[in-house]
């Protein structure tokens, strides 16, 4: 954290990556099988786990990226 | 059933720790609860881990841990809505919410309304804010109850009349009472307890209960295929895909509206704390998602079929399932545990809810069109005396009114709450939509979500839209928002046009990248301490 910055900052293109969590959920298709299993868990259910590792990742990524 | 002596020894037990620590609360991090900023936002201090537990123990409630399982136990895969409906908030949070923050902490608005106010300049779009915040709230808290009377149950303490919930009343009594004497820092402090519980429950639960019933491909061997997906399109309709998204998306852009987690949001020390957050709130998404699980272990289980747990299916109905699982695999002692947790869980986010509801009539009704001359000390009473109706209302509606009355209204409230994102939401970015053309598409957003609920009976929020045959099925909070958004863009210009007044904005761009000063707490001690 910098000091008393108050210029307002552009927006930063890092936010795209927060869209992939959108597109990954909200696009049923991809997702509602249930081959492949993992572990006799039906892909409708890993796949959703592995997006909120995914959704968590990208979000911290960006945390990263823009934190000045 | 017979009272499980052992499982409601320890649930009393952790009850009495928590109501100890519910009253020291209010001396951690001091400060002059006579202030309606300290004792409904503790003075906005709260660091990157409290905020953590306090919007963990906020959002994820007892209602979720109960009302999730028991639609995948009963509906499946639909059910299972809540993980990417999690997932979606917190990017969404990340973006968005750091702006509110900085504007808030600028000009010490306590509440989305106050913000509301200061940006449009318009009472009446702040009032309709307000009233929405206070409606879809006070059912939520009710449902928290309901949690707690599932759980107190299940350890087999029934009676008929008010003895049976003489229980109820007084956990709600000890919540009342530290709730007012602590303001936000007692279920802040509690939420650190309740969120460590329900993370070791369900840990032990994910492992124990599949090694009992023989691993996870047996659990799911269990499910009718017909269930564990969603039903695809065809070539009327959507099938269950239009519903499941719309669910998702639509309960994430409405959760942070809610004032209980606008209550969150504001009480941390700094944008960097929400930023934070979002990146490391999905730990609890994680932890829904196993929660989710639970109902499917239910099944596999066949906890519905135990004669033991018949009573109390015919109840509470699949809202049975968790209770009755935890009860079937679980050892007293650790069901005793496990309840506490969800009975805990019940009381955090009731706290917070309270609270949030408090502010917002304090700020936003009473001193905005009551008693506008109000001084600082009698705006905190007020708020805290307001903190008490609030759940005496709640108590008296899941002890007098049929449950399904808090369920019906708190389904409404979700459509309720979502209308006023172009208010705060767009807000937050433009100034261009007129106050007027705002306050009509809330209107028109409140008043079409309401018919769909009514067309269904209130008992879905599924509204099946139907273009040229084609059927699609989706969340009515969504259609009604797009109604919401269209009328207030199409209105704006006409409105500024015919030249009616838009009111006066007090904020300015550089208010919404104000980082604030970190406070001399802040530096000076660690997260926790």
């Amino acid at each position: 954290m910098s000091g008393p910055d108050r210029k307002p900052r552009r927006r930063s293109w890092w936010n795209l990556l927060l869209l992939v969590p959108f597109i990954g959920t909200l696009w049923v298709p991809f997702y509602n099988t249930l081959a492949p299993e993992w572990h006799g868990i039906p892909f409708f259910y890993w796949y959703q786990f592995l997006m909120i590792l995914i959704g968590a990742l990208l979000t911290a990524i960006v945390y990263f990226a823009t934190d000045r | 059933m017979a009272i499980d002596w052992v499982a409601l020894s320890v649930f009393i037990g952790l009850f009495g720790f928590i109501t100890i620590l519910g009253f020291v609360a209010g001396r951690w991090r001091r400060g002059d609860l006579d202030l309606l900023h300290e004792w409904g936002l503790a003075g906005g201090r709260f660091g990157t881990v409290v905020t953590w537990f306090l919007l963990g123990g906020d959002l994820y409630t007892a209602y979720t841990f109960i009302a999730v399982p028991a639609l995948v136990f009963g509906q499946g895969a639909i059910g299972f809505f809540g993980v990417p409906y999690t997932i979606l908030i917190y990017p969404f949070v990340f973006v968005v919410f750091p702006r509110l923050w900085s504007v808030a902490r600028r000009h010490g608005y306590i509440t989305a309304a106050d913000f509301v106010r200061g940006r449009f300049g318009n009472r009446w779009l702040a009032l309709a804010i307000a009233v929405t915040g206070l409606v879809a709230t006070m059912p939520y808290i009710a449902l928290q109850l309901v949690g707690l009377q599932v759980v107190i149950a299940a350890m087999g303490v029934e009676g008929t009349g008010l003895v049976g919930d003489l229980p109820l009343i007084i956990a709600f009594v000890i919540l009342a009472a530290f709730t007012y004497t602590s303001g936000l820092r007692a279920p802040a402090m509690i939420a650190v307890v309740k969120d460590v519980l329900i993370w070791v429950v369900v840990i032990a639960a994910v492992v124990l209960i599949p090694a009992q019933l023989g691993g996870y491909a047996k659990i799911f061997a269990a499910i009718p295929e017909s269930k564990l997906i969603l039903a695809p399109p065809d070539g009327n309709s959507l099938g269950g895909y239009s519903g499941y998204a719309s669910l998702a998306l639509a309960s994430a852009l409405a959760l942070f509206l809610y004032p209980h987690s606008v209550t969150g949001v504001l009480s941390s020390s700094g944008r960097h704390v929400i930023r934070r957050n979002a990146a490391m709130l999905p730990a609890y998404s994680f932890l829904l998602g196993m929660i989710a699980l639970l109902g499917y272990m239910a099944v596999a289980a066949g906890v519905d079929h135990n004669p033991e747990f018949a009573a109390g299916f015919s109840h509470y109905k699949a809202n049975f399932a968790v209770p009755a699982l935890f009860r079937q695999s679980f050892p007293s002692w650790f069901v005793g545990i496990a309840f506490a947790a969800i009975g805990i869980g019940a009381l955090v986010p009731a706290a917070i809810m309270s609270i949030a509801a408090a502010n917002l009539w304090t700020r936003n009704i009473y001193r905005e069109f009551i008693h506008s001359a109000c001084s600082l000390k009698q705006e905190a009473h007020m708020a805290k005396l307001v903190s008490l109706v609030v759940k005496v209302g709640a108590l008296f509606f899941i002890i007098f009114l049929p449950q399904e009355y808090a369920i019906q209204l708190q389904l409404l409230g979700g459509i309720w709450m979502l209308q006023i994102l172009p208010a705060v939401v767009f807000g937050l970015y433009t100034r261009r939509l007129h106050p007027w053309a705002l306050l009509i598409g809330w209107a028109i957003g409140i008043g079409s979500g309401t018919w769909m609920a009514a067309t269904l009976d209130f008992k879905s929020s599924m509204y099946p839209l139907v273009i040229h045959g084609f059927t699609i099925k989706a969340y009515a909070a969504l259609y009604a928002l797009s109604l919401n958004i269209a009328v207030s863009a199409i209105l704006s210009p006409v409105l500024t046009l015919l030249r009616v007044p838009s009111g006066q904005d007090e904020t300015v761009e550089a208010d919404y990248h104000e980082r604030g000063m970190p406070l001399p707490e802040e530096i000076a001690s660690a997260p926790l301490a």
